[in-house]
């Protein structure tokens, strides 16, 4: 047996399942969406029309799709910011010299990103009740009087960003320590013997050499945020006043609620379009800054 | 500042994060301990005053968290066993292998990556039905039997293998299958432990594709058991938080076990995706 005909057999079963339950569906997707595949037409395939871009040109025209986007953008521009900033924080802590017990910290702080979604967000329901939350009580030790977390349409959103903050921080974290010790400790060297503060290391070593990392991070993390499900789901399930339904939660219904699949397809490739374009673009900056 | 109050200041901080880090998962514990309707008292406790072991009873026996146990254990074993050998093969031919369309066939692979999942998920179903997959452990198991990122993961690595060692080998007339499983597979052991940790944590954890294709009750994996427990017993909160504990503690367990290899993935996986 050649070396040519072996690769193909080692490749061939991972690239099967890969193109059939993968590639297939998300070209078949694309089809779909310019169908108007519903309840009707999956009892009697007769049913099924080509529509070409009615359901994009519908799903423009309703109001819950601009809700949904909005929703999910808010969560993406809040979160992924506030996520990287905790991230960064909690890094610098971290690499600091005069850190004890650096391993324990680390293990400690990271534990969140590998708990399950759905079994936290279940605790942060509880901790965020209104009457019986630890938030509230914790917060009427300080004065304030008690929030309706989940029952007000202004803080529902962000409590669900302050769970992605809590549960994701810790993997960035991770990546950012490890850009942060691979900076050469005789830049810092150079800086103090020019006499620079902490902050203006901070500002003139740290940040330009952490940037290509910050960047590709952010890129990720933006991926991922735009991919909201699972957190709405459980903790508010879209609610109050569907002020938490997100583009992935619209599709859910929209496809197994409603069984409008055409549909429901087309807001797939909306969001993959849109984040496409987003992360792209943030490509090209990185591309820049490399240069 | 003089040193010594930096020190404090920067140890302070870190201590303060731990715990709001640690906080949710602590009172979880401490709650799926407390007797039915403690937690919902006034001011809420942060101890259970007697502890009891009732909702886990409770849990196991009539809510049927066993089933869901073992529906978990046996759908994200299936899929880390299944995708490390299809990942660790398809990745060292990507590696090692000379063939032709190699580096195509590659960019095409990370450019997947660039896919949601979801995306891919409505026809999937409509596919896996005519199949017999849909409510059937087969639906979630199957399409999650190779992965883009797992082949990429092991292609980082195995590049690191040294040619000559497996031309050696070709030499002395070993045959590809033979150099594969007694040359290579050895050398990959710490990638496929990282790789058998991410993809069992991610199986899991992942909710959204199980839910779309589990439809029945006896089928649900513990993420699902869970979320239509709390959408049924949402008063329950003692009962909910052990439900929790049980879904949270096995992969909090293999991660504390195992966190070197999956600290070191994710290093290599991020690095110039």
């Amino acid at each position: 047996m050649n070396s040519q005909r072996a690769a193909w057999w080692f490749l061939a079963p991972a690239v099967i399942v890969l193109c059939v339950f993968f590639l297939v569906p998300v070209i078949a997707a694309c089809g779909l969406s310019l169908t108007d595949l519903d309840l009707y037409a999956l009892a009697d395939i007769h049913n099924l029309r080509f529509v070409a871009f009615d359901n994009y040109w519908a799903l423009l025209h309703r109001p819950l799709f601009w809700a949904a986007l909005w929703h999910t953008v808010y969560f993406v521009a809040a979160g992924v910011p506030l996520s990287m900033a905790v991230s960064l924080c909690a890094a610098l802590l971290l690499h600091s010299p005069l850190v004890r017990c650096k391993p324990f910290f680390r293990t400690a702080l990271f534990a969140p990103v590998v708990t399950t979604v759905v079994a936290m967000a279940v605790v942060w329901r509880y901790l965020f009740n209104t009457k019986y939350g630890l938030v509230n009580d914790a917060l009427g030790v300080l004065g304030i009087h008690p929030i309706d977390w989940l029952g007000d349409p202004h803080w529902a959103m962000p409590t669900i960003i302050l769970f992605a903050v809590w549960k994701n921080f810790g993997y960035n974290m991770v990546i950012l320590l490890a850009g942060l010790q691979a900076i050469p400790a005789e830049l810092y060297e150079a800086a103090r013997i020019d006499g620079a503060s902490a902050w203006r290391q901070f500002q003139h070593v740290t940040l330009p050499m952490l940037t290509p990392t910050l960047l590709m991070v952010g890129i990720l993390t933006v991926s991922g945020y735009f991919q909201l499900f699972a957190e709405p789901y459980v903790i508010t399930e879209g609610g109050p006043l569907e002020s938490t339904v997100s583009v992935l939660y619209l599709m859910y219904d929209e496809g197994f609620k409603w069984w409008n699949i055409g549909s429901a397809s087309a807001i797939a490739f909306l969001l993959f379009v849109i984040m496409f374009i987003v992360t792209t673009c943030m490509l090209r900056i990185t591309r820049e800054t490399d240069a | 500042m003089t040193p010594r109050m930096a020190k404090a200041l920067i140890n302070g901080l870190l201590i303060g994060g731990t715990l709001v880090a640690l906080f949710p998962m602590l009172w979880m514990l401490s709650a799926s301990l407390m007797q039915p309707g403690q937690a919902n008292a006034l001011p809420p406790p942060l101890l259970p005053a007697h502890a009891t072991l009732y909702n886990y009873h409770a849990l196991f026996v009539h809510a049927g968290m066993r089933r869901y146990l073992l529906n978990s254990l046996l759908v994200s074993g299936a899929i880390t066993l299944s995708s490390l050998a299809l990942n660790l093969m398809a990745g060292y031919a990507f590696a090692k292998l000379r063939f032709a369309g190699r580096e195509t066939l590659f960019k095409a692979l990370v450019g997947t990556l660039a896919i949601p999942a979801q995306v891919a998920m409505l026809p999937l179903f409509l596919m896996l039905k005519p199949m017999g997959l849909v409510n059937n452990y087969g639906g979630v198991i199957v399409p999650a039997m190779a992965s883009a990122f797992g082949i990429f993961l092991v292609r980082q690595y195995a590049r690191g293998i040294p040619s000559e060692l497996l031309e050696a080998a070709r030499i002395d007339g070993a045959g590809e299958l033979r150099i594969f499983l007694h040359i290579v597979v050895p050398l990959l052991k710490p990638i496929m432990v990282t790789l058998a940790i991410y993809t069992f944590l991610t199986a899991w954890n992942d909710f959204m594709w199980p839910l779309i294709v589990l439809t029945g009750q006896e089928h649900y994996t513990l993420p699902l058991g869970l979320a239509s427990l709390a959408r049924e017993h949402s008063t329950d909160t003692e009962l909910m938080m052990a439900g929790s504990v049980v879904t949270v503690v096995p992969v909090l367990v293999l991660f504390l076990a195992l966190q070197r290899y999956y600290l070191e993935g994710l290093l290599l996986g991020s690095v110039k995706g």
